[in-house]
């Protein structure tokens, strides 16, 4: 990577920042105008994002150190990609255009300031998958947070501003817990520099480590609040749920960025030296947990918005038992799983926003959890302007198959491919080659039963949904949203033709995973561009 | 000088947690503040607690100087906490107006 080409790393969180700058110039009548600038800028970033896949994926790999500032690297401010992070961009930005698409039709008006906040979120979640530093981490991660609070609150109504509250208290706990442990690991380390403190963590003196490692466990908490751990994950549900649809669909990224980070961090500092393993055993139990609690809660709700929350938990939980196993072909089962489980749940939430249209007042007082639902008086009538969807219900009951299939992981769809890859990971075909322990069979067991339960619950809701509705009122659906919808489903569908190849790229990036020192080398020798003056940096 | 910074953290955080249990809006946000504080502090203290020394070069003898980046580590959190303080302070009136109760979940207690 060299050139101009070099430069695109920093793209992903300028872009959005300069596009949620602009908007706030744009008069909020104008709303094809502010559509036009944050799609753009969606759109760009998905070119972007792509280029950079493609760059990762090509046979030079690791290469992508930015230095901001142009300082050499423990002392300046680095941004770093890795086959990890590209990945992640690429999820972010198809998923920031299908959820902005779906908004155009009707939510982006609901409130003001729509666009700028979910620029500013774009601008956050890039910036966390690419810092190289626990401090600009911690910043991105709260212009990402401040950014969620605005969306979800976005169309307001006292359900969300109820689970707004509670997710606003939540979380500012966790970034005071996030300066706690960043402030130990500083205290202990003496840097934030993600490279420089792999590479200084077999140097600290015993007594020391211990406080580093409970910084690092304080730091873990907060991602796992993210992540959605039992017992840190009772905020998600309801808020998941209240939050508008297109809403709900960017946040589906979110709970994933707790995943990444935990899985940067633990390969990067804790894949080897004196202190390998920390908090394995946590990930492992606490993300068996959280699978039994979205089990119970995916067969417990019955409103299709909770039962998409605790779809969240399920997949959030899988990946934390699957990290804390800490074996390479299981892990990049895993990953694809993580890109799969995202498409669906993000392209779920805006099913359910089309399905629920269809069902009258009288419908949702059978499901006892509808009743917290005030939705009549929030939202817009007669802002639907455009193509409706021939043979509504047709589509949207395929769309919703779908959905079902993948979460609970059948064939055809990615949904079992990556299934498929954990489960034979795990017993033993792959590179564990030992038979397997009580606790893999456990997590096996998990697996397999939160497949089912999906199943029950779909099955279950399907049929009230689709055959079953006495009413019989099609909801109007418009081309546009829709088609996000379709476009999430079908790149399911092009993972799973092209699951080859994607296992391949989710194979090589454990890889490079595993081995820090690859990291930590490519940090610490990236040159700052000679004949530039460093330039001063500050936040 | 450590040991009084560590009693006033302590004391802080302690009040700061009881009052973010407590069901009405106004204690979670004052505890909020609280807590907030004793982290600003603490972040502080990791650097080594010196009084009147400089956190800039101005000497040869690092050991004499301050540590900087733990300084600028709180201006920022400093930032963000009131930030994220006048928000929530925004959700609870929204919510005070909603739901016409300062309880956390909008709920009117039976007495």
């Amino acid at each position: 990577m060299s050139g101009w080409s070099h430069h695109l790393i920093v793209a992903p969180i300028l872009i959005p920042l300069i596009a949620s700058a602009l908007l706030l110039f744009i008069d909020e009548r104008r709303r094809l105008a502010k559509a036009m600038v944050s799609l753009a800028s969606a759109i760009s970033l998905t070119v972007i994002a792509f280029i950079l896949f493609r760059i990762e994926s090509g046979p030079n790999g690791f290469e992508g150190v930015y230095l901001v500032g142009n300082w050499s690297a423990p002392f300046g401010i680095v941004l770093v990609l890795d086959g990890l992070s590209a990945m992640m961009l690429l999820l972010t930005a198809l998923l920031a255009v299908s959820a902005l698409v779906f908004s155009l039709a009707r939510w982006h008006a609901v409130g003001a300031h729509f666009h700028s906040m979910f620029q500013l979120l774009l601008m956050g979640v890039n910036g966390a998958f690419l810092t190289g530093d626990l401090f600009n981490l911690f910043v991105f991660f709260e212009v990402m947070l401040a950014a969620s609070y605005g969306l979800l609150l976005h169309g307001s109504g006292p359900l969300r501003v109820k689970a707004g509250m509670h997710y606003i208290a939540v979380n500012l706990v966790a970034a005071l817990l996030f300066l706690i442990g960043v402030s130990l690991i500083y205290g202990t380390a003496g840097t934030l520099n993600m490279a420089d403190l792999a590479a200084r963590i077999p140097e600290i003196e015993p007594d020391r480590r211990m406080l580093m490692e409970a910084g690092a466990g304080i730091l873990g908490v907060v991602f796992l609040i993210k992540a959605g751990m039992w017992p840190l994950c009772f905020w998600l549900p309801t808020a998941y749920s209240a939050a508008s649809a297109p809403v709900a669909g960017i946040f589906a990224i979110m709970s994933k960025l707790g995943i990444y980070v935990i899985l940067r961090l633990t390969m990067l500092l804790f894949g080897e030296g004196p202190s390998a393993g920390f908090g394995a055993p946590v990930l492992l139990y606490g993300g068996m947990a959280t699978l039994i609690f979205g089990i119970v809660g995916v067969l417990a709700s019955q409103a299709l918005g909770r039962l998409a929350g605790f779809s969240v938990l399920v997949s959030s939980g899988t990946l934390l038992m699957v990290l804390g196993i800490n074996d390479g072909a299981v892990s990049s089962g895993a990953l694809l799983y993580l890109v799969s489980s995202t498409l669906t749940i993000s392209a779920f939430f805006m099913l359910i926003e089309l399905v629920e249209r269809g069902q009258d007042a009288g419908a949702n007082v059978l499901a006892v959890t509808m009743e917290a639902y005030g939705e009549a008086d929030e939202e817009p009538e007669n802002e639907e302007e455009g193509v409706t969807m021939p043979g509504t219900m047709a589509v949207l009951g395929i769309c919703f198959a779908a959905c079902g299939i993948l979460l609970s992981g059948l064939p055809p769809l990615s949904g079992f491919v990556a299934k498929f890859a954990m489960l034979s990971a795990m017993m033993g075909t792959g590179s564990i080659g030992v038979p397997p322990t009580a606790a893999i069979w456990a997590l096996v067991v998990l697996v397999i039963l939160s497949g089912i339960a999906a199943l029950i619950s779909m099955t279950r809701v399907g049929i009230r949904t689709f055959w079953s509705s006495i009413e019989g009122t099609v909801p109007r659906v418009l081309v546009i949203e829709i088609v996000p919808v379709m476009f999430l489903l079908a790149l399911t569908l092009a993972l799973t033709v092209q699951a080859g190849p994607a296992m391949q790229y989710m194979d090589t990036t454990i890889r490079t995973l595993s081995k820090p020192s690859i990291y930590i080398d490519a940090v610490n020798n990236a040159l700052p561009i000679k004949g530039v003056k460093a330039g001063t940096e500050g936040e | 000088m450590e040991l009084v910074l560590s009693i006033a953290i302590g004391i802080m955080t302690s009040c700061g947690v009881w009052l973010i249990l407590r069901p009405r809006t106004y204690q979670v946000i004052i505890g909020l503040s609280l807590l907030s504080y004793a982290v600003n502090l603490f972040i502080f203290g990791v650097g080594g607690v010196k009084a009147n020394v400089p956190p800039i070069l101005g000497s040869d003898d690092p050991s004499i100087l301050a540590d900087p980046v733990p300084q600028a580590l709180v201006l920022t959190a400093i930032v963000i906490a009131f930030a994220t303080t006048a928000l929530f302070l925004v959700v609870l009136l929204a919510s005070r107006g909603l739901t016409g109760s300062d309880h956390v979940d909008g709920r009117n207690e039976p007495k």
